[in-house]
């Protein structure tokens, strides 16, 4: 029971590192980013090329999977995002399925298209039992990594000057412009940040999900979910929204493995009909 | 504008389509239809490159007839490689259908093989009854239960008494289950839990908590080949393992092409399957040679010999009827057909259309430094277990 | 409503009904096809159905500026209806099970309209995009009726009205999928061009002042969101009656998406859109996949990219002249009619 309840934060714990990034330029820009999982899949590939190919430490790997996806999120915003921030969602939507498209068959390209793994030091194999529940190394590792990051986001959010003129610029972007604060550069760097939020998600989540050039579509459907769920004015909302959904996901495999992926999707829908702005989002809806 | 336009489109068609009359005498065509695309992409290229292979050591001229293939990519999807198919006989004139990457791909065709009669050659789907739906499908493939069935009698020999199986919850997987689960049972072994996992799913550990709360002496994994690395890793990972739970499985689980990523989780992990990269005949290590040689970087896997064989079959078939390329002739000609193949002795039943051909038991090992499934025991000239039940 | 006022809706109606010559000669060269191109019938009647299927998104996107990203719940619907109809012999009139199909998936598109209804843009994305995949695990799901992941096998259809059998050249169906999509079109031509569409071309300018009128804003939505599913439904029939088999892949993402795609190509609000962009999308990706079987998603997407990043208005602006042309022309020919 609590070893289900283990994996299963484990696993929202990576849902949340892909989808947070999501979130927060959702809820800044009102950006529709359907390709938010190439930059995952980008830090994935990263991690694979630098633990397998090149020798470098798992570990040291990971920061490094977050600054390439955060530096390729950087380019690709300032030279190709920018130009549909001021568009209309449906064309956000179309601009970014035929980014996917090209992420997907431009790594098949590169990399071929079978599964890849990263190759995990021995230390983080296997699992020992503690008070009677099974804890797996690599997923206590997930589960603190992330747990730190989330708190550490939240930290800057509530407490610095930029996460004050962020959420100041999420409640209402032309006030924010007005009072001089610099809505596109705070973009570009929360974009930025997101991606390789996303990244590192994409280089720890591919033990667990697996990695292969379709990962953009494949998980495209979660993140939307932890999105809608958790709202997007908040961390604290995809937070939430991870977690519920990677218990109640593992948790539905393992006592009901009959409904399948039913209990995700008729969640989603039920949060939509009860809450259209998200279940944790404030109640004033912009 | 719109006339203009739509003029424009049709005559794109028109010269896009058409082929040239004259050239239809002396050129035969195979019209191979693979997911180039899409999840299974792995499976198409694989095929395609072998396919390609056995033409460039061969020759494209056989029986006096130019071979020529035509490759399209139908994505994985039934819908379109029935178009494809259609189109390739009706417009291209081919005469093999050949490729088919999954079971219903395959089914979707087989009533247009019976129609047209064209031999349809399925070179990777792996369910026992698509050989059933068409006189005009001849298999260079494999059956799943092939590998199931002597994974069972291995797990029997080798005192495993209790099983969980767990299988992807499609065709190929039922009859993966169905098969092993009646041999197994037949020599006494017990299945203490049956989980099937959806095609596409994120997250194994569910079910492998399932499985170890089983206490189980195996847990026998039918999955497509990608997602076999998953279950793996999350098998050793929760300790499956040393609880003395064995993995075991039919070939996909370790499959050659993705087998080095595995890490050395993998070692001592045993399978039954019909081909593997390590195969040791001289023949073989020719063929994985030349292979790596055309494709660098990739190593040559189950779904790879299917496509070689199944040219060597297309191949064998034309001298046999002296070029002639009538569908019922071709097919009567590749029945009983038999040759050595990179992965072995291999045949095609006379009486099933289906591939008869050694099954191997294997175990991952290093070898000179690369994971490979190095074969230990060999089960000879395996039929379809499933066909040969029912007469 | 001023009698002058009467005098210009009517005027204005009326001109929108006239035909004109370039949609005459689109429909004799769709006819037209049929007897020149017999070798092609099979992507042809491809491009029959996705262009049917497109009109149907042109009603909810183009009229009614409703974004969805799961239209293929309606034309996986059909699709399995007609499939499981035929396949258990329970009707066996192709055309009467093809009215059927639409009628369930129009079914199903009335109960999700209150749905799409709530929320903005990015609600009823997720709204319908969740709603397709409900419906593919559903299907997935009960395998005993479906066939699960492995598609629905053993269909057979009836010849058609008793008379021609679908063949394997693909000339029934070709002719039949035509029909079928022409009859839709003028039907859906008759309605857009009717008050009822001119209130939602209003209503997708400005709800707001809509309501303001006295439009009832979401009755209409719902009929439209209805008839629209209808078309999809009708659609997917097609599909599985003419290729008799239909599996998961017709409730894909994908396919969704891919929809989306054609009807930005032809442009959306004037219904020929989603025709235009049937032709020129399985064209191109036709021989896109002969070029380069492996690779040919990406050029897909990269028009994607290139067409939101030059502009929608700019990329279709090749049919601009057409409409611009159109629309002078109905006035003049309203007038005259209204003076005669």
């Amino acid at each position: 029971m609590l070893t289900i309840l283990f994996d299963g934060i484990a696993y929202g714990m990576v849902l949340f590192m892909l989808a947070c990034g999501l979130s927060v330029t959702l809820g800044l820009m009102n950006l529709v980013n359907l390709a938010h999982g190439a930059f995952a899949m980008a830090g994935g590939y990263c991690a694979v090329v630098l633990v397998n190919r090149l020798g470098v430490p798992f570990l040291a790997a990971l920061p490094l999977a977050f600054l390439a996806s955060a530096l390729i999120g950087l380019a690709f915003e300032r030279t190709l995002y920018r130009h549909v921030h001021r568009k209309s969602h449906l064309d956000q939507v179309l601009f970014t399925i035929g980014l996917v498209f090209m992420a997907v068959v431009a790594v098949d390209y590169v990399a071929g298209s079978s599964q890849v793994f990263v190759q995990l030091p021995d230390y983080l194999q296997g699992r020992f039992t503690l008070l009677g529940v099974g804890i797996g190394r690599y997923r206590l590792l997930i589960i603190v990594l992330c747990g730190v990051i989330a708190v550490a986001l939240q930290l800057v959010l509530m407490r610095s000057r930029f996460g004050s003129r962020l959420r100041a610029a999420v409640d209402d972007a032309r006030v924010a412009q007005g009072l001089g604060i610099n809505v596109g550069g705070l973009f570009a760097a929360t974009f930025a940040v997101g991606s390789g939020l996303a990244g590192l998600g994409g280089a720890l989540g591919a033990e667990i999900l697996g990695l292969d050039p379709s990962f953009p579509l494949k998980y495209m459907v979660y993140f939307l979910v932890v999105v809608t769920v958790g709202g997007t004015s908040s961390i604290t909302g995809p937070f939430l929204a991870s977690l519920i959904l990677g218990i109640s996901d593992v948790a539905g495999k393992y006592y009901l493995p009959d409904l399948g992926a039913f209990v995700i999707y008729t969640i989603m829908i039920a949060v939509l009909i009860w809450r259209p702005q998200g279940l944790f989002a404030r109640a004033a809806a912009r | 504008m719109l006339r203009k336009s739509l003029l424009m489109a049709l005559a794109t068609a028109a010269l896009a389509g058409l082929p040239a009359p004259g050239l239809a005498q002396e050129t035969v065509k195979v019209g191979l239809i693979l997911p180039m695309t899409g999840p299974f992409t792995s499976t198409g290229k694989q095929i395609a490159a072998a396919a390609r292979l056995y033409m460039q050591e061969h020759g494209a001229t056989v029986a006096g007839k130019k071979i020529e293939l035509v490759l399209k990519d139908d994505t994985g999807n039934a819908e379109l490689t029935k178009r494809l198919a259609q189109e390739l006989v009706v417009s291209e004139k081919v005469r093999f259908l050949a490729g088919f990457g999954l079971t219903p791909l395959a089914l979707a065709v087989a009533p247009l093989a019976t129609e047209a009669k064209v031999p349809q050659i399925v070179m990777a789907a792996g369910t026992s009854i698509i050989t059933e739906r068409s006189p005009f499908v001849v298999r260079t493939s494999f059956t799943v239960p092939q590998s199931a069935v002597v994974i069972a009698d291995w797990a029997v020999k080798s005192n495993v008494k209790k099983v969980v199986t767990l299988v992807s919850d499609y065709a190929p997987g039922h009859d993966a289950e169905k098969s092993f689960k009646e041999r197994f049972t037949a020599a006494g072994g017990q299945i203490a839990a049956e989980l099937r996992v959806p095609l596409q799913n994120p997250d194994f550990a569910p079910f492998l908590q399932r499985a170890a709360d089983a206490k189980p002496d195996a847990l026998y994994v039918f999955v497509p080949s990608g997602a076999g690395a998953i279950v793996m890793k999350q098998f050793l990972e929760r300790g499956l393992d040393k609880s003395g739970i064995r993995l075991i499985g039919t070939g996909d689980l370790t499959d050659d092409d993705i087998l080095p990523g595995f890490g050395d989780a993998a070692l001592g992990i045993i399978t039954a399957h019909l081909y593997a990269t390590a195969h040791p005949s001289p023949k073989n290590k020719a063929y994985v040679a030349a292979f790596s040689k055309a494709n660098p970087g990739m190593r040559p896997n189950f779904m790879s010999v299917g496509g070689y064989d199944g040219m060597h079959l297309i191949y064998e078939a034309l001298k046999k009827t002296g070029g002639k390329t009538d569908g019922e002739a071709l097919v009567a000609a590749m029945k009983g057909l038999a040759w050595e193949s990179p992965r072995g002795p291999i045949a095609i039943d006379p009486q099933t259309r289906d591939i008869v051909q050694n099954i191997y038991i294997r175990k991952v090992e290093r070898v000179n430094g690369e994971l490979h499934n190095v074969e230990f025991a060999t089960f000879e000239a395996v039929k379809d277990p499933v066909k040969a039940a029912k007469k | 409503m001023s009698p002058q006022a009467q005098a210009d809706a009517a005027q204005l109606l009326a001109g929108r009904a006239r035909w004109h010559p370039f949609e005459v000669l689109f429909w004799l060269a769709a006819a037209a096809s049929t007897v020149l191109l017999p070798g092609h019938h099979l992507i042809l009647t491809e491009i029959a159905w996705l262009a049917l299927f497109a009109l149907s998104l042109d009603l909810i996107l183009g009229y009614a500026g409703i974004v969805s990203l799961g239209h293929a719940a309606f034309f996986g619907l059909g699709a399995y209806a007609a499939g499981l109809l035929a396949k258990h012999e329970l009707v066996n009139e192709p055309l009467l099970a093809l009215l059927l199909a639409g009628l369930a998936a129009a079914l199903l598109g009335f109960v999700t309209s209150f749905l799409v209804l709530r929320g903005a843009d990015l609600t009823r994305l997720m709204v319908t995009l969740g709603v397709a995949l409900l419906l593919r695990e559903l299907a997935n799901k009960h395998a005993w009726l479906t066939g699960g992941a492995d598609g629905l096998q053993g269909v057979t259809v009836e010849p058609l009205l008793g008379r021609f059998r679908f063949d394997m050249f693909g000339h029934t169906g070709y002719v039949y999928t035509l029909a079928v999509t022409f009859v839709l079109f003028l039907v859906a031509r008759r309605i857009m061009n009717s008050s009822f569409g001119l209130s939602l071309q209003a209503m997708k300018e400005n709800p707001a002042r809509a309501e303001a009128v006295g439009m009832p804003v979401s009755r209409r939505l719902i009929a439209v969101y209805t008839l629209a599913a209808g078309y999809a439904g009708i659609a997917g029939a097609l599909l599985t009656q003419t290729t008799a088999f239909t599996s998961l892949d017709v409730f894909s993402f994908e396919r969704s998406a891919d929809l989306l795609l054609v009807l930005i190509i032809g442009g959306a609000g004037y219904l020929y859109g989603g025709l235009i962009g049937a032709v020129v999308f399985k064209l191109l990706q036709d021989s896109l996949s002969t070029i380069t079987p492996q690779y040919w998603p990406f050029w897909i997407g990269l028009l994607l990219v290139a067409i939101v990043l030059v502009g929608r208005e700019r990329i279709t602006a090749w049919t601009a002249p057409l409409r611009a042309f159109a629309g002078r022309l109905d006035r003049r020919r309203g007038a005259a009619a209204t003076k005669a």
